[in-house]
């Protein structure tokens, strides 16, 4: 195949790119530029489109003997990614942005330029394993190595973008193996930092970031009875569940720790409460995909009016959180799922990821969220 | 599969190979005193002699830099300051249109001496507005620094009016002939500039031997100190790398005069081409002030960095003209300059000596369906 392989000058990306090399394939090599303004040097775990990163991506390529181009994908990037997480985050929601660049950049924007331009995929460093149903839709799948498993960030991708994406990564029982694969080809990325944060905030502070990009009001905190127990400078830079930083001048009743419960852009409130206020019981949203076959064709459930009967799943709500078992259903084609122990601090705007077994079966945004102690009374 | 890219770097001949291992290997300084080092003293000097006689000045007035850019920078930052002792002339014109070596480094005398910087007015081919030139010369006025001919689109400028305009003030005129040494004739001495650079990887010789020409009379204060091995600049000399570029300025300069008109009419042949093929097709740069072997496009709604990656995979190396960071073509100022939309896409094909016919016409085998293969791309 022809295939187009995605090197954001990190070890996974290159390893990837060298294993479709010895699969076979006819391999180009392409760095994308995300920002117009891009940081020198890299620094740590932050960022991943710095001159460096690009630089890295290019000798890794010349080590692989492979055609290299950098593509500027900056535009869209800003619009799509970017100003979608500040759009969101002044909605009051907790978006993921590496979720929006899969699903608008690097499978979509670069997925559709590399179509046009003759090549049959795209390969990243992903670790995720994509199967083949019965009849012959692609599947997503999680990665072999559970800790390095990055399935929940492919969520977003549908069946066609599948068809056109490799991960050569994803069978590897360990990320070790792949430095260690990659320092035995010669790659001088094999002991380069993995990075975790958001790439275009350098210096690693959302919330300091976001603040120079969103008017902040001072506003006030209440509990949940709606009682005033304090102020804060900004609702839009406290997220649900966060504990520190909070400044009330009240303690709670029971003396015991607050937290973040609700942030309500539209009133510019903070509401807070005790930890059991965190636990949801039930998670909704409308905007979804699905990886493949979707639960009736895949046999999970029966078609409705309005969606699909229940059926047993996982939900992930975070990249790196634990699966919790639950139940799945779509009714006037919003997916209502429910826990069966109650999820730790869901903020509207993250992306719910249902699984069954190790197969992604799609995804949603949350647009609505349900208190245990609320459905309890 | 053929290179259109010469105006990037020109490759070098057999003979401009075979000059610089003759001369890379004769060992000795070419400031020490000793014989061997006045045998390496002999070639650098040869080496000069060669490119000065190219463009028409004294070798002693020719100082060898490491690059076309650092010629540049040592032009308008040494006049600059060489007319500033006093600080009364702090203004610097020049165009939106230069090249980065040039822009950065006016820039940089603004953000870090007084330097104030002025845009001359350009038409819609990148010729300057003498007569806005005029308007604005005054003797506060430090120096004018242009190109002689327009790296990206080819035009080139009416050097003997802007010299004409400033000297009336006593104002210098650095040209930065980069894109012209090679291309159309230069003899600086009968000119009238003060200051001329080039670079030999331009024209078949060496990346990293570039040189400025400084008219006596004018004061150009060196920003790299040392040894004194040249009066303008410190630093080793390069032997090899100076006698292989008068190699190639020789060669360059007998193209100029006798053979020049030959790749202009393999440009025709592919401007020509381009025409009949390509609806919507827009020649940029002076139709008739230009060097013959630039052809320089845009097409609506092209984009460039598909096309140019689908005729890289047949082995046609061209350009989007503009100025690379970090492997990233960034939207070209020049078209800015001159009015161009960025949702035309650019393509630049510059030719050389060693371009053929079938170069011309397996490019043009090619090129209309890439162009109308990607142009919706954008």
């Amino acid at each position: 195949m022809k295939v187009l392989a995605a090197m954001s000058g990190g070890v996974d990306s290159a390893v990837a790119a060298a294993r479709a090399v010895d699969a076979g394939h006819d391999v180009t090599g392409v760095h994308l530029a995300l920002s117009r303004m891009p940081g020198i040097f890299r620094s740590g775990s932050r960022g991943c489109c710095t001159v460096e990163d690009s630089l890295d991506a290019r000798r890794a390529a010349g080590l692989l003997g492979i055609p290299f181009y950098v593509w500027d994908f900056s535009a869209q990037f800003t619009e799509a990614v970017v100003d979608d997480f500040i759009s969101e985050y002044s909605a009051g929601r907790t978006p993921n942005p590496c979720m929006r660049c899969n699903e608008r950049i690097k499978f979509a924007a670069l997925l559709d330029r590399a179509i046009e331009l003759g090549f049959d995929a795209v390969v990243t460093g992903h670790y995720a394993n994509v199967e083949t149903a019965a009849d012959g839709t692609p599947e997503l799948h999680r990665a072999s190595a559970w800790a390095k498993d990055q399935s929940y960030v492919l969520g977003v991708l549908s069946a066609d973008q599948l068809r056109h994406s490799m991960f050569p990564l994803g069978d590897t029982p360990s990320k070790d193996l792949v430095r260690a694969e990659a320092d035995r080809r010669g790659l001088s990325v094999a002991n380069k930092p993995d990075s975790h944060d958001i790439c275009f905030i350098p210096e690693g502070d959302t919330r300091d970031w976001l603040a120079d990009r969103i008017p902040m009001e001072p506003g006030k905190v209440l509990d949940t009875d709606g009682n005033v127990v304090g102020s804060h400078d900004g609702a839009l830079s406290y997220t649900v569940g966060q504990r520190k930083g909070l400044n009330l001048g009240v303690p709670a009743a029971d003396g015991r720790p607050r937290f973040v419960v609700t942030v309500k852009p539209q009133t510019n409130e903070v509401v807070v409460g005790s930890r059991a206020d965190l636990d949801i019981a039930e998670i909704g949203g409308a905007r979804v995909s699905w990886a493949g076959n979707d639960p009736v064709r895949s046999g999970y459930a029966e078609p409705t009016d309005g969606g699909f009967t229940a059926f047993d799943c996982e939900v992930q709500i975070r990249a790196h959180a634990d699966p919790v078992p639950a139940i799945a259903e779509q009714c006037v084609g919003e997916i209502i799922v429910r826990p069966t122990t109650p999820l730790n601090g869901v903020a509207t705007g993250q992306t719910a990821v249902l699984y069954v077994g190790t197969r992604v079966v799609g995804q949603f945004t949350i647009d609505r969220t349900v208190s245990a102690t609320v459905l309890a009374t | 599969m053929a290179y259109f890219d010469f105006a990037a770097t020109a490759p070098m001949s057999n003979d401009v190979i075979a000059a610089w291992e003759f001369a890379v290997r004769q060992p000795g300084n070419a400031s020490a005193t000793h014989r061997d080092g006045q045998k390496s003293r002999l070639l650098w000097e040869e080496g000069r002699e060669n490119i000065a006689r190219s463009f028409g000045a004294k070798p002693f007035d020719v100082t060898m830099t490491g690059s076309g850019t650092e010629a540049i920078n040592l032009a308008i930052k040494g006049l600059w300051w060489g007319r500033n002792a006093d600080g009364a002339r702090t203004r610097i014109l020049t165009t939106e249109a230069e090249h980065h070596a040039a822009l950065d480094a006016v820039n940089w005398l603004a953000e870090h001496e007084s330097a104030t910087v002025e845009f001359i007015a350009l038409d819609e081919f990148g010729m300057i507005d003498v007569n806005d030139l005029r308007g604005r010369l005054s003797d506060d006025v430090a120096l004018v620094t242009s190109l002689w001919v327009n790296n990206e689109i080819g035009t080139v400028q009416p050097i003997e009016d802007i010299v004409a305009a400033a000297a009336e003030h006593g104002v210098p005129v650095h040209m930065d002939a980069v894109a012209a040494w090679g291309h159309v004739p230069v003899s600086f001495d009968e000119s009238g500039l003060a200051a001329m650079s080039v670079s030999a990887h331009k024209i078949g010789g060496p990346v990293g031997v570039g040189a400025l020409a400084v008219a006596r009379g004018w004061n150009v204060v060196p920003s790299i100190h040392g040894g004194s091995q040249q009066r303008l600049r410190s630093g080793s000399l390069d032997v090899a790398g100076t006698y292989a570029a008068g190699i190639a300025a020789t060669v360059a300069h007998d193209h100029v005069l006798n053979s020049i008109a030959q790749t202009g009419a393999l440009a025709q042949r592919l401007a020509d081409g381009l025409r009949d093929t390509i609806p919507g097709v827009v020649f940029r740069g002076h139709p008739a002030s230009r060097t013959v072997d630039n052809v320089h496009i845009t097409v609506p709604g092209l984009d460039t960095v598909s096309a140019m990656f689908l005729l890289d995979e047949l082995g046609h190396s061209v350009s989007a003209g503009s100025a690379c960071q970090a492997g990233v073509n960034s939207p070209s100022h020049v078209l800015r300059a001159i009015g161009v939309s960025d949702s035309e896409g650019p393509l630049r094909f510059t030719l050389g000596r060693s371009t053929t016919e079938s170069d011309i016409d397996d490019l043009l085998a090619v090129l209309p369906a890439i162009i109308e293969r990607t142009r919706t791309l954008a």
